[in-house]
C-alpha cells in the first residue's frame, strides 16, 4: 500500500502544513512509500525537482509520481526513492483479451424433428427448415429461411423485443419473452405464408411478411 | 468395396423389411452379392418374409457374442445365387447386442460381400442405433402420412450425430423410399404427395412404390416382391430404385398395374 500526497498549490503553504502534521505525529511517513499526485499543483519540472527535495529532505520516500507528463523527470531521479523489501515482479503478462463471444448462431441445415437448437447469447439463423417436433431457442430474435413447422422461442433470456421471422409460417408454438401462442391460435390465413411474429404489450402479434 | 446400407425409418409397420428383402434380392439379381441382415432381435420378421425361417440354426446373437461363426449363420438363398440373410435372434433382446461384437461382423461381411443391408428396427433405441451405426447410406422408408414423415425427419436427424461416418465429420448419404403410394387417394388429398414429403425432409429421393396386394402376397409366400412377381408394379418401382443405387439414372415414374383397355374404361364408370 502507498499513501498518496496531492499537493496544492502554493507549494510553500503546502510544506508548511505538512510540517505541523508530522510534527503531531512525528514518524507518520516513517519509511512508508509515498505516491506523489501533482494534477493539483501542475508544476514546472523545476518546481517539481524542488519539491522532490524538499520531501526528500524531509525524508518522506516517493516512490512516483503521477498527474504530470514523463519528460518533467528529466533529471529528477535522483530525488525519487527506491521501494525496499517487497517481491520481484514478474514480468506483466497482459490479461488474455477475451474471445469476442459471437452474438449470433447460422445453422446450415434443416433442423429434424427432435432436435434442439438452443443459443442463449443473440440470435438464431436457420437456412432450411424446422421440422414438426424440433426446437429453437434463442435469446435474441429467431430468423427461419425456409418453413417454421416446429416450434420457435425467442427472448428466451426476457427479451421483449426479440422477433420471430419465417418464409413459411407452420408452426407448432411461438414463443417471445415467455408469452407463448400455440397452431391453434393462430390465423389460418397465416398458414404457409411468410410471417412474422412481436410481442406488443403481453399479447403476441403474428402478421404476414409482404 | 463393400456398401454397408441401412434400411430404417424410425415409425414401425412402413415397409423396412419388405423393402430389405425386395432391395436385396433386386440388387442380387444384377449380379451383386447382398448380404440382408436382421437387426430385430426378439421380433425378428426378415426371415419369414425371405421364406428362411425353417433353416435358421445360428443367428445374429450367436456370432456377435462368437458362439457361431459368420459361415454356420448365415442363410443362402434358394432363388438367387449371391443373396445370403443373417438373421435376428427370437428368443433374446436387443440388449445382447455389443458394439464391439457389431463392428467385428459387419468388418468380417464387408471382406465377403458387395453389399451389407442392414434391415433397422422401429423406434430409436438399441437395435436402431447399433444398425445405423456402421452405415455408409441410409434408405428411409416413409409412408406418405404425416407420423410417418416425421418420425423419418427424427431418424435423419439421427443418423446426422450418431453414426460412425457423423461422428467423424463425414456425410452419410440419405435417400427416401416412399412406400404405400396411392397415387389416386394422394390427388385426392388423402395422402401426402411425393412433392410435400420431399419438401419436409428434403433429402434424393430413391423410389416410390405403389401401394399392392402383391406386396402382402409375397411376404405371406416368404418370397421378396421382387423374386415372386417380377413384372408386378412394387417389383418394377423396387428394381428400378435398385439400380439408382448402383448409380444408374433412371426417370422417376410411379410404376402401376397394366389394366386391360376395357378394364379401364368401365372401372371409371362404375367408381
Amino acid at each position: 500500500m502507498a499513501l498518496v500526497l496531492a499537493p496544492e498549490p502554493p507549494a510553500d503553504e503546502w510544506l508548511a502544513e505538512l510540517d505541523q502534521l508530522t510534527a503531531r505525529s512525528p514518524g507518520f511517513f516513517g519509511g512508508r512509500p509515498v505516491v506523489l499526485d501533482l494534477s493539483a499543483m501542475r508544476p514546472t519540472p523545476r518546481a517539481m525537482a524542488a519539491l522532490l527535495a524538499e520531501l526528500e529532505a524531509r525524508k518522506v520516500r516517493v516512490i512516483g509520481v503521477e498527474g504530470v507528463a514523463p519528460t518533467h523527470f528529466e533529471g529528477a531521479h535522483a530525488h525519487l526513492a527506491m521501494p525496499i523489501g517487497g517481491r520481484a515482479a514478474g514480468d506483466l503478462s497482459a490479461p488474455e483479451a477475451p474471445a469476442r463471444k459471437a452474438t449470433s448462431l447460422v445453422i446450415d441445415q434443416p433442423v429434424r424433428s427432435g432436435q434442439t437448437i438452443s443459443f442463449p447469447d443473440g440470435d438464431v439463423t436457420i437456412c432450411g427448415s424446422v421440422a414438426s417436433g424440433a426446437e429453437v431457442v434463442a435469446a435474441g430474435s429467431i430468423h427461419v429461411y425456409g418453413a417454421l413447422r416446429g416450434r420457435a422461442i425467442a427472448g428466451s433470456a426476457g427479451d421483449a423485443k426479440a422477433r420471430i421471422f419465417c418464409r413459411k409460417l407452420d408452426a407448432e408454438l411461438l414463443a417471445i419473452d415467455g408469452v407463448y401462442m400455440t397452431t391453434d391460435e393462430l390465423d389460418p390465413a397465416l398458414k404457409g405464408k411468410p410471417a412474422l411474429a412481436r410481442l406488443d404489450g403481453e399479447t403476441l402479434r403474428v402478421a404476414a411478411l409482404d | 468395396m463393400a456398401e454397408v446400407l441401412v434400411v430404417t425409418s424410425g415409425k414401425g409397420g412402413v415397409g423396412k423389411t419388405t423393402s430389405t428383402a425386395a432391395l436385396g434380392a433386386a440388387l442380387a439379381q444384377t449380379g451383386q452379392s447382398v448380404v440382408v441382415i436382421d437387426f430385430d432381435v426378439g421380433l425378428r420378421n426378415l426371415d419369414l418374409v425371405m421364406g428362411a425361417e425353417r433353416r435358421v440354426v445360428y443367428d445374429l446373437i450367436n456370432v456377435v457374442q462368437g458362439d457361431a461363426n459368420l459361415n454356420q449363420a448365415l442363410i443362402k438363398d434358394k432363388r438367387v445365387e449371391s443373396l445370403y440373410l443373417l438373421p435376428a435372434s427370437q428368443t433374446r433382446d436387443k440388449d445382447a447386442l455389443t458394439a464391439e461384437g457389431v463392428e467385428r461382423v459387419i468388418n468380417q461381411l464387408k471382406e465377403r460381400f458387395d453389399w451389407i443391408i442392414c434391415d433397422s428396427p422401429a423406434g430409436i433405441e438399441r437395435g436402431a442405433y447399433f444398425a445405423m451405426r456402421h452405415a455408409d447410406l441410409a434408405v428411409i422408408v416413409t409412408n406418405p402420412e404425416v407420423s410417418s414423415v416425421r418420425d423419418s425427419d427424427r431418424i435423419i436427424g439421427l443418423l446426422d450425430s450418431k453414426t460412425e461416418k457423423a461422428e467423424r465429420g463425414e456425410h452419410i448419404e440419405k435417400l427416401l423410399l416412399l412406400t404405400r403410394y396411392d397415387p389416386i387417394r394422394a390427388e385426392r388429398g388423402d395422402m401426402l404427395k411425393v412433392d410435400d414429403v420431399l419438401e419436409i425432409l428434403s433429402i434424393p429421393l430413391l423410389g416410390i412404390i405403389p401401394e399392392s396386394p402383391e406386396v402382402l402376397k409375397a411376404s405371406n409366400l416368404g418370397s421378396p416382391v421382387t423374386l415372386a412377381n417380377p413384372i408386378s408394379a412394387p417389383s418394377r418401382a423396387y428394381l428400378d430404385a435398385a439400380r439408382r443405387l448402383r448409380g444408374e439414372t433412371i426417370e422417376m415414374t410411379v410404376p402401376s398395374e397394366k389394366k386391360r383397355f376395357f378394364g379401364n374404361l368401365f372401372g371409371r364408370r362404375a367408381a
